[in-house]
C-alpha cells in the first residue's frame, strides 16, 4: 500500500527546472532510498514533499490524502517526521531540552521523562545531555536530529544525508538504527550518497538525474544497471 | 506547576536565589514606612515600566522578535485608559477601564501580530514595521488639537495631551501614593511569577525552540506562528498595562510618551539588562530607570546621552547583557565553590575512613 505517492511534481527556480514530472510511491513499511548525483535534484524533490516548497506543478499524497498545499507542520502532524541534510537543532539549547521539544506534543510528566532517558541513552547523548547541542560534534549533531525526528514516532521518517560528516563506525551503527525502526513498522526513505549505507538500508531504491526519474527498482537490480553506473562516473548527461 | 519556577530559561535557583527574592521583596515591601511620601511616589513610577520591559524580554529574548511597539501598546491603552475612564464617570469604574484598555491593546496586538506573522515578517522587518506602527501613531495622536478630535466627553488635545481622568479608585479610595506602590509591587511579583511559569512550560520550550531555528520547530509539528503571535500578544498586553497604570499616576498622557525616543528606551533597558533573562531585566531595567530620573533633575539631555553610551557598550562589550553577564559570573563562582567544598568534604571523609581502617 501506498504511504506517499508523489505525482507528476515539477518545481522551477525561475528558468532553473530543478525537478520535472516526477513520479514516486513510498510503500508503508519499506526502507526507500533516493539516489543520484550532485545536482539531481533529490534534495529539492524532498523539501518538496516535507513541504518547505510548493510544487510548480503536480500533487503529493500521504495516506491517500493530499497534502500538496498543507505547511510542513501540518505534515508532521499526519505522521511525517523529518531529518534534514546539514544539521538543524537548537544549537542555543541543551542537547536535554532539544529531546523535550520534540517528545512534549506526545508525551508528557514521567512517561516524557523516561522516553528522554531511552533516546539519549539509544544516541549515546546522556553524558552530554546537558551540554549545549551546539558544542556537539558534527556527528553527534546528526545523531541528536535523528533522535528529534525519532521521538516524533512518525509513520514515515525522512532523512536527507543521515551520515554525512559521520564516520564510518557511526554511519554502520545509523544503518542499523534505521533498520530496527523499521522492522518495527516504520517507513523511511533516506536521501544518501553513501552507496554503501544504501547497500545496508535500502529495500527499494529510485535514481534521479537532472531532474527525472532515471531508473528505479530493487536494490539488486540498480546495482547492476550500467546506465546507474555511468551518470555516477559522469558519462551520461541524459535519459 | 511550582516546579515551572525554576527550569532552563530562568536564571536563579534554589534556596539561595529564593531566599535573595524575598528579602528584596520584603525590603520593598517595608520601604515606604522609611521613606517619604514624594520617593514612594517616584518608586512607583518606576516600577510602571517594569512591566513594558518585561513584555519586551519575552518577545526579544525568548521569542527572538525585536518589536520597537511597546510604546505603540502603551499609547493605546495609555489614551484607552483615559478615554474609557472619563467616559465611565471614573470611581471603582477605573478599575474596568484599566482591565478594558489592556484588553483593547491585546486586541491590536493581536490584529497587528496576525498581519506580520502570517505575511512572514521576521528579523529586522519586524522592527521596522512595528516601529512604523508606533510612529504613526504618535503623529496622528499630535494632531488631534483641534475640538473635533474627542471621545465622549475625552478630547485628545494633540501635543498637550489628554488629561481629566481619575486615577484607580476603589469605592472612594483613590489608588496614590503608598497604595499605588503597593499596586505596582503585587503586580510585579505576579507579573514575573507568571512570566517565569510561562518561559519553564513547554509553551515555553517552543517559544524558545522557535527563536532558535523556527524551520526545525515546525518540523516537530509546532505551528510557529501561534506561539509567536501569543508570545507578540502577552508582551504587548504588559506595555498597555504600563501605558493604562502611567495614565492613572500622572492622571495625562501625551503623544511623547509614544515617539521614537521614547519607543528606543525598553530597548536599552531590555539589551543593558540581558534580553534572555526574566530576572535580569527586571533588576536592570530598574536600575536604569533609577539612574535616569536621577541623572533627569541635572539634565535631561545628559541622561538621554547616557542611554544611548549604555547601548552602544552593551552591544561592543557585552552584547548577552551586563546584568545577565554579571549574574552568569555568580553563579558559575558559587556553582564552582560549591564543587570545591563538596570536594574537599570528600577528601575529608575519604581521609577519615583510611585513619579509621
Amino acid at each position: 500500500m501506498a504511504l506517499v505517492e508523489v505525482k507528476g511534481v515539477s518545481k522551477r527556480f525561475g528558468g532553473l527546472t530543478a525537478v520535472s514530472e516526477v513520479d514516486l510511491t513510498v510503500n508503508a513499511g519499506e526502507v526507500h532510498c533516493l539516489i543520484g548525483p550532485n545536482g539531481a535534484g533529490k534534495s529539492t524533490l524532498f523539501k518538496l514533499i516535507v513541504g518547505l516548497y510548493p510544487p510548480t506543478t503536480g500533487s503529493i499524497f500521504f495516506d491517500s490524502t493530499d497534502i500538496t498545499a498543507e505547511r510542513p507542520y501540518a505534515r508532521v502532524q499526519r505522521g511525517m517526521s523529518i531529518k534534514m541534510q546539514a544539521p538543524s537543532v537548537f544549537k542555543e539549547l541543551p542537547v536535554r531540552q532539544n529531546i523535550q521539544v520534540a517528545l512534549q506534543e506526545r508525551l508528557s510528566g514521567a512517561e516524557c521523562a523516561a522516553e528522554e532517558e531511552r533516546l539519549l541513552a539509544l544516541l549515546n547523548l546522556a553524558e552530554d545531555s546537558g551540554k549545549l547541542a551546539g558544542a556537539l560534534s558534527h556527528g553527534q549533531q546528526q545523531w541528536l536530529e535523528i533522535g528529534m525526528a525519532l521521538a516524533l514516532q512518525p509513520q514515515l521518517l525522512l532523512l536527507d544525508e543521515p551520515t554525512a560528516g559521520m564516520s564510518p563506525e557511526e554511519t554502520y551503527k545509523t544503518g542499523e538504527l534505521i533498520k530496527s525502526f523499521n522492522a518495527q513498522g516504520m517507513t523511511v526513505l533516506v536521501v544518501e550518497h553513501d552507496m554503501a549505507f544504501v547497500r545496508q538500508v535500502a529495500q527499494r531504491v529510485t535514481v534521479l538525474h537532472l531532474g527525472k526519474i532515471f531508473a528505479r527498482g530493487s536494490l539488486e537490480a540498480i546495482l547492476e544497471d550500467e546506465k546507474v553506473a555511468e551518470i555516477y562516473l559522469g558519462k551520461t548527461h541524459a535519459h | 506547576m511550582l516546579k515551572l519556577l525554576e527550569g532552563p530559561q530562568t536564571l536563579g535557583r534554589g534556596r539561595i536565589f529564593w531566599s535573595c527574592f524575598l528579602a528584596v521583596l520584603a525590603g520593598a515591601l517595608i520601604y515606604p514606612l522609611f521613606a517619604d511620601s514624594y520617593d514612594v511616589g517616584n518608586f512607583a513610577y518606576f516600577l510602571i515600566w517594569i512591566f513594558m520591559a518585561l513584555g519586551l524580554c519575552l518577545m526579544w529574548g525568548y521569542g527572538g522578535m525585536l518589536s520597537f511597539g511597546q510604546t505603540f501598546f502603551f499609547g493605546i491603552a495609555g489614551y484607552g485608559y483615559g478615554v474609557l475612564a472619563i467616559n465611565m464617570g471614573g470611581g471603582t469604574a477605573t478599575i474596568a477601564a484599566l482591565v478594558l484598555s489592556v484588553v483593547v491593546a491585546m486586541i491590536a496586538a493581536g490584529i497587528l501580530g496576525y498581519f506580520m506573522i502570517w505575511g512572514g515578517i521576521s528579523g529586522i522587518f519586524f522592527g521596522i514595521v512595528t516601529l512604523s506602527a508606533t510612529l504613526v501613531l504618535a503623529f496622528f495622536l499630535g494632531q488631534t488639537a483641534g475640538p473635533e478630535w474627542h471621545i465622549g466627553p475625552a478630547r485628545l488635545n494633540g501635543f498637550n495631551g489628554m488629561k481629566g481622568m481619575d486615577p484607580l479608585t476603589v469605592g472612594s479610595f483613590d489608588i496614590e501614593g503608598s497604595a499605588l506602590y503597593y499596586l505596582m509591587i503585587a503586580l510585579i511579583v505576579i507579573v514575573y511569577i507568571a512570566l517565569r511559569m510561562l518561559v519553564n512550560s513547554s509553551i515555553g520550550n517552543v517559544i524558545v525552540a522557535t527563536r532558535e531555528n523556527p524551520q526545525r520547530a515546525e518540523m516537530l509539528g509546532y505551528d510557529v506562528r501561534k506561539y509567536q503571535l501569543l508570545t507578540f500578544v502577552i508582551g504587548s498586553g504588559l506595555a498597555g498595562l504600563s501605558g493604562a497604570l502611567y495614565t492613572s499616576w500622572g492622571q495625562f498622557i501625551t503623544p511623547s510618551s509614544i515617539g521614537l525616543p521614547a519607543a528606543a528606551m525598553p530597548i536599552v533597558w531590555v539589551a543593558f539588562s540581558g534580553r534572555n533573562d526574566l530576572t535580569a531585566t527586571l533588576v536592570g531595567s530598574f536600575l536604569l530607570l533609577f539612574g535616569f530620573q536621577t541623572i533627569t533633575v541635572y539634565s535631561q539631555q545628559a541622561a538621554l546621552v547616557l542611554m544611548g553610551v549604555l547601548l552602544l557598550a552593551t552591544v561592543m562589550l557585552a552584547p548577552q547583557g551586563f546584568v545577565l553577564g554579571i549574574g552568569k559570573l555568580v553563579v558559575d563562582w558559587w556553582s564552582r565553590r560549591r564543587r570545591r567544598d563538596e570536594g574537599t568534604a570528600l577528601a575529608d571523609t575519604g581521609r577519615l575512613q583510611s585513619d579509621e581502617t
